[in-house]
């Protein structure tokens, strides 16, 4: 076997893949500025998105923050710039902790189940049937999706920092003995709009890409019970991928100098 | 055949997936009112067929014209108010899961038609009641029933928003033989009441004789044989003889890979 065939074909095969995952981003991002729009599906799935995913984005901030303000403690402790963990708790967990960790959590949980919901509906026929009773198959099943996304997301996050920052302050305060007025007054001194703004800019981005990769992998899933395997397979490992890439670049287009 | 126009036309219809070629050069009628079954073996392309009518894949070459009306390659738009003189009853039904059995049999009222819910509700009871289910089903899920219920609110469903050309799917597979026959009989019931054109696609010969005012014998891309139901008997054709008495041995090869 040619190995510069083996690469060529590999190389061929990704950049048609990103043609079609480019040709579906449009054709979602124009169905969701186009009526009709289904207030009751996006309200659905902003409940499936939002809500249900508190638990999971709360606990898992809640501990990053904690584990943050630990860390930052014993690292600072070296040089002897302990009262800098309120300011790095909650600039890491605005900036980048809140969204990216939420972000992951959720790709987790709704990627993988949007996936499997519309992969089951491709292999049975469903979005065939939705085509025969006249209803956009994107109108009715990408468009709630990535709309709910796209609101979600930036809540959840919001929710996400304020639980973050509250177990810096649970630790700073009640196992690394700082005072609690001066650990507050110390996590707003420095904390700028700009630095939750960018965190809410990063988790609308990301709410985005969770529900685009949990359509797209579902909605071309195909091959039965494995075929939607694969998708949600797919659709975890693709969103989890370009969440990093896109907080990256998002990263960038705020803070670089 | 009628003298009017035919209601589904079809010419020359061409599909292939990569160097398996599905239909080739497919042509068939169907005249208003009229009861047509396509029959034809496992992987020979009669769901691709339905497909290309319905406008769920595209076909290479070819013609389809609905009510004298070009429909390959209609705009996305013409062919949305074009599915409203559509009904479908799916293979394995097709029902969406994750509503009641009553919000599946109006969901095209609701979703196509603007209906009111509670105008569409009492439909759907209407509905259900046609087929033989009470309204002690319509607040289930589909997973709740069993097969021979899940088609007959599937064939509720393709009958609620009362189309004039209805397509069936392999309507008896996966039913025991009563069940089948009573679907048969739902079928023929639904559609005398309508006034529906049928096209279906099957190979159970039983519901073929029972739901068809004529046969079409689909074979390595083409119909090569057409005639009246109660004539496929004395086809005189040796692909159908082979395929209605259900013998391995004849001039048909079944293909092995789906199409």
């Amino acid at each position: 076997m040619n190995p510069l065939a083996a690469i060529g074909r590999a190389f061929l095969a990704f950049l048609a893949a990103t043609g079609r995952i480019g040709l579906f981003t449009v054709s979602a991002v124009s169905h969701c500025v186009r009526p009709p729009i289904y207030p009751r599906l996006i309200g659905r799935q902003l409940i499936e998105i939002g809500y249900y995913s508190l638990p999971v984005v709360g606990l898992t901030t809640l501990f990053s923050g904690m584990v943050l303000a630990l860390q930052s403690y014993t690292g600072f402790a070296r040089f002897s710039a302990e009262g800098a963990v309120a300011t790095v708790v909650v600039l890491s967990m605005t900036r980048e902790l809140g969204p990216v960790l939420a972000g992951l959590m959720v790709a987790g949980r709704i990627g993988a189940s949007m996936a499997a919901e519309i992969g089951t509906m491709r292999v049975t026929e469903q979005i065939d049937a939705l085509t025969t009773l006249s209803t956009n198959p994107f109108k009715y099943l990408v468009v709630p999706r990535i709309l709910a996304g796209l609101i979600s997301l930036p809540i959840l996050v919001l929710v996400g920092d304020i639980v973050g920052v509250f177990g810096g302050y649970l630790v700073g305060v009640n196992k690394l003995g700082f005072n609690a007025g001066n650990y507050l007054s110390n996590t707003w001194e420095f904390l700028e709009a700009i630095d939750v703004i960018s965190g809410l800019v990063k988790a609308a981005v990301f709410g985005f890409l969770i529900s685009l990769m949990g359509c797209y992998h579902g909605y071309n899933s195909g091959g039965g019970a494995q075929g939607v395997g694969l998708a949600t397979t797919n659709a975890v490992v693709s969103a989890s991928i370009l969440i990093l890439v896109s907080n990256y670049a998002i990263t960038e287009m705020f803070f670089a100098r | 055949m009628a003298d009017e126009s035919p209601k589904i036309r079809i010419r020359d219809l061409h599909k292939s997936f990569g160097e398996n070629h599905v239909l080739r050069g497919l042509d068939l009628d169907v005249a208003v009112s009229e009861s047509v079954v396509v029959i034809g073996g496992s992987g020979t392309g009669k769901s691709v067929l339905l497909k290309c009518i319905l406008g769920l894949m595209e076909p290479d070459q070819g013609s389809i014209e609905i009510d004298g009306t070009e429909v390959v390659a209609m705009p996305r738009a013409e062919r949305e108010q074009l599915m409203h003189k559509f009904g479908m009853l799916f293979q394995g039904g097709a029902l969406f899961d994750s509503l009641k059995v009553w919000e599946n049999v109006a969901f095209g009222l609701i979703q196509a038609e603007g209906m009111e819910r509670d105008q569409a509700r009492e439909i759907a009871f209407a509905k259900l009641a046609q087929v033989g289910l009470g309204e002690d089903v319509a607040a289930l899920l589909p997973a709740e029933l069993s097969g021979g219920m899940q088609k007959r609110v599937s064939l509720a469903r393709a009958i609620a928003t009362e189309p004039e050309i209805i397509f069936f799917d392999e309507p008896t597979t996966g039913l025991d033989p009563i069940m089948a026959d009573v679907i048969n009989d739902l079928i023929v019931k639904c559609v005398r009441e309508l006034g529906a054109t049928t096209l279906s696609i099957t190979h159970d010969m039983a519901s073929t004789r029972k739901i068809s005012d004529r046969v079409a014998m689909l074979y390595e891309g083409r119909i090569i044989w057409a005639g009246e139901t109660d004539g496929i008997d004395t086809s005189g054709n040796d692909h159908v003889d082979q395929f209605i008495h259900g013998r391995a041995d004849g001039p048909i090869k079944m293909a092995v890979r789906r199409s």
